[in-house]
């Protein structure tokens, strides 16, 4: 499959930039070259092989590094994929953008790739097999620049925007860490991981979704099949990030660079509340935790609409997001408990039942994890606890 | 190899005598055959590489899958070769939330048979035309709360033609039909579920000529609240429903966990449902439960939203042929109901309406015709008073002796 035009053009003219710099720098050294970093090609139609066909991020001496041009981006309240920590980049075709809007995702070019690459820091001994549960940031987490010794990287996830719409394309990468290949049949990871070194590892097994499971998320309209990127949306990435260059807001560094057009002001913006950050009110971490972890499907047209629950920024707080509201089609999933949410009561509340259970029949979400996120369960059941009233 | 089905239950023999071919089931039960673990992988690729039109064929055998599947291409046929010859089983999946997740218009999916899945086992949500034929969906412990919810789970959908399965063991309903139109169920076997087939805020439901058993309820037909749509029209006809007195082993708080043991068919806050032509046989609670959202327990003034209809209207049973039933009904509200009405040796009346009605819509004391319950071949309806706390309860033929115009048959515009 041809890149686009535009597309080569950039690559040749990096390489030959490099190749310049390169011979550059060993007159001064007399050293061997590093190979050159990757470069970005946009494939508009089949299924590439490799992760490395797209070149948007590459092994290099090491290291797990971003083509240039690639940025990268953070959401203020994640998804929780069993502990795993992502790194979240986005590419554009040159002289294209995205279009603002103030609730969905962005409006995308044809050429956009967002890739997002679920990695776990390694506990000391080095084990692939073996992981790290902490929250804490890998360094170079922030600017995509990662030592593998330090990582153990199992999948990147495409999301790529095409003429006929998003599609996605999982990539697993090997115990060698040096390529990641597709798998659009997804695949089961046996992995051990602990929170702390010295306790005990628990073994998991990680999921790499199926195409079909990645629409499970991403095809956030029932009503029609196509796919949409899920975190790309202004109160997602409204916070300040990290870049080589220092401290900047997101959104505002995407106008900066002309990738979003039509955007307010910042400060018209809405923006989510972090979920781990305590000096926020309980009710909105609450909510952005329900609406990343929840909302692809529990919103009006999503796939869960049949359930008659919400669980989007937008719903208004009652019956919708579940308060006293009796299940539709939870089956065994209800834990023998009758309402959604009970007010005061996170121990007799549906909701709290199923994102604590790790049963495939009745935990929340239905995919994309197989542990239990104990931390995120516990502001959901301070929330709950703290709203006032009763079910009669 | 064909296997005699001996049915694992005491009273399941007589089947065997009103029903000569389900001992023809060839259930393999006995003599497990290898599992076949690599096939996953075939199928997989071959859902996420179908065209539009195409037949895949899935060979005899019994294939093991640990993670749930999914199909998102329009006008698929999955097709086994024999509900007991080609058997798919998620014994110990891992992953998914159903066994097959469909998503797809024109979706067909015929002779094979789908065991044990965590959740429900095909759940195909929003899709038009939409076929399942002589599948069959079991959990092989028997009735367990710990089963999967649904076994054919078609929701949001359009033209709806389930037939010739057999469906056994889901902990809410067996085959269900929920958020749909244009609907026709027909010449199943449900057996050993909490609800053998349930039709829920669905609108235009045929369903006919299946025999529903041992399950907690027979047949339902229900609305529930919170949802975009309520449902209407479906005519229950030309059943077997008979000896549904498995204890109910739903989870509490879902759907059909208020549904006493014992219940044939049972309509609950929906509207314009013909109940006739049926063999109601050996229901111990009764045969035929009217009833509104008020009697499931879940209503809440916090949580229900205010425009649901919780009330049964135009409801029409008639011609239906009873025998057995209302000797041992579940719960000790029903018990206490059986004593007073009936005596320690007698029995419910077929026909059990809990007393709700819209009391805003009674002109001179009375409903408009077409909202009424109309009874008829079916002795005393026995009114619980459920208003009143069953205060009141009384046995009366008279109030229910009318007629509705008979619903129109559903045309799927299909053979």
């Amino acid at each position: 499959m041809q890149p686009p035009a535009d597309a080569i053009r950039e690559r040749s003219s990096r390489a030959i930039r490099q190749l310049a710099l390169c011979l550059a720098a060993s007159a001064v050294v007399l050293a061997g070259c590093a190979p050159a970093p990757p470069a970005v090609a946009f494939h508009a139609a089949g299924n590439p092989e490799r992760l490395a066909d797209w070149g948007v991020l590459a092994v290099r001496a090491g290291r797990l590094v971003l083509a240039p041009g690639v940025e990268t981006y953070e959401l203020n309240t994640p998804l929780f994929s069993d502990h795993a920590h992502k790194l979240r980049t986005l590419w554009l075709p040159p002289g294209k953008s995205a279009r603002y809007t103030a609730t969905g995702p962005f409006d995308f070019p044809v050429g956009t790739i967002v890739a997002k690459t679920f990695y776990y820091p390694r506990h000391g001994d080095g084990s692939p097999a073996e992981v790290s549960f902490t929250a804490t940031a890998v360094s170079g987490a922030a600017t995509g620049d990662l030592a593998l010794a330090a990582v153990r990287l199992v999948e990147t996830r495409l999301l790529v925007r095409r003429e006929e719409g998003w599609v996605a394309l999982p990539y697993v990468w090997n115990e060698a860490q040096d390529e990641a290949v597709l798998a659009r049949t997804g695949e089961t990871v046996p992995l051990m991981g602990r929170t702390v070194p010295g306790e005990p590892a628990q073994p998991f097994d990680y999921q790499v979704p199926d195409v079909n499971q990645c629409a499970g998320c991403h095809a956030t309209d029932a009503r029609r099949p196509a796919l949409h990127p899920i975190g790309l949306a202004a109160r997602h990435l409204n916070r300040v990030h990290d870049y080589p260059a220092g401290p900047e807001n997101q959104l505002g560094r995407l106008v900066r660079l002309g990738w979003l057009t039509d955007a307010p002001l910042l400060t018209e913006i809405p923006r989510a509340a972090r979920w781990d950050d305590v000096s926020a009110p309980l009710a909105d971490r609450a909510r952005a935790y329900l609406d990343i972890n929840c909302a692809h499907c529990h919103q009006p047209h999503g796939p869960a609409d049949t359930s008659g629950l919400r669980l989007d920024a937008a719903a208004p707080s009652g019956a919708a997001i579940g308060l006293c509201k009796p299940p539709v089609a939870a089956g065994q999933g209800t834990g023998d408990r009758r309402f959604g949410i009970v007010p005061g009561h996170p121990e007799q509340s549906i909701l709290l039942y199923r994102m604590e259970s790790s049963d495939p029949g009745a935990m929340m979400p239905e995919v994309g994890r197989s542990l239990v996120h104990v931390a995120g369960n516990r502001l959901i059941a301070d929330w709950i606890a703290s709203l006032p009233g009763d079910c009669r | 190899m064909r296997h005699l089905c001996l049915p694992r239950r005491p009273f399941a023999w007589i089947l065997l005598l009103w029903l000569p071919w389900l001992a023809a089931c060839e259930t393999d039960h006995a003599a497990a055959p290898a599992v076949d673990t690599r096939y996953q992988q075939v199928l997989r690729e071959r859902l996420l590489a179908a065209k539009p039109g195409e037949v895949i064929e899935i060979p005899a055998g019994r294939f093991a899958f640990d993670r749930g599947l999914g199909l998102r291409v329009d006008d698929v046929t999955l097709r086994g070769q024999g509900m007991d010859r080609t058997v798919l089983t998620f014994r110990g999946q891992k992953s998914g939330a159903e066994g097959l997740l469909v998503r797809a218009n024109g979706f067909t999916l015929e002779n094979l048979a789908i065991e044990d899945t965590k959740g429900d086992a095909v759940k195909v949500n929003e899709g038009e035309r939409i076929t399942f034929r002589n599948v069959r969906v079991e959990w092989t412990g028997g009735p367990k709360t710990t089963n999967g919810a649904y076994g054919l789970y078609p929701v949001r959908t359009r033209n709806v033609l389930i037939e010739g399965c057999v469906v056994s063991g889901a902990s809410d309903a067996g085959i269900y039909v929920g958020q749909s139109s244009d609907i026709i169920v027909r010449r199943n076997l449900a057996r050993d579920n909490v609800a053998g087939i349930e039709i829920e805020n669905s609108t235009r439901a045929d369903v006919y000529g299946n025999e529903t058993t041992r399950n907690t309820g027979g047949i339902l037909v229900f609305n529930m609240p919170n949802l975009p749509v309520p449902g209407a029209v479906t005519r229950v006809f030309d059943n077997h429903v008979h000896g549904n007195n498995t204890p109910n082993f739903g989870a509490k708080g879902s759907a059909v966990a208020s549904i006493p043991a014992g219940s044939g068919i049972v309509i609950n806050s929906n509207d314009q449902v013909e109940i006739f032509g049926n063999r109601l046989e050996d229901n111990a609670t009764a045969h035929v439960i009217v009833s509104s959202y008020y009697s499931t327990g879940y209503m809440s003034s916090t949580g229900v939203a205010a425009a649901f209809d919780p009330y049964p209207e135009g409801i029409h049973v008639h011609g239906n042929r009873f025998k057995g039933g209302g000797d041992s009904p579940d719960g000790l509200e029903l018990k206490a109901l059986k004593l007073a009405m009936v005596g320690l040796g007698g029995a419910l009346p077929p026909v059990l309406w809990d007393g709700y009605l819209n009391r805003s819509r009674l002109a001179g004391g009375q409903l408009p015709a077409e909202l009424r319950l109309c009874v008829r071949d079916a002795g005393p309806v026995l009114n619980a008073d459920g208003p009143n706390q069953y205060g009141n309860p009384t046995l009366a033929t008279a109030p229910y002796d009318c007629t509705l115009a008979p619903l129109p048959a559903v045309d799927l515009g299909r053979t």
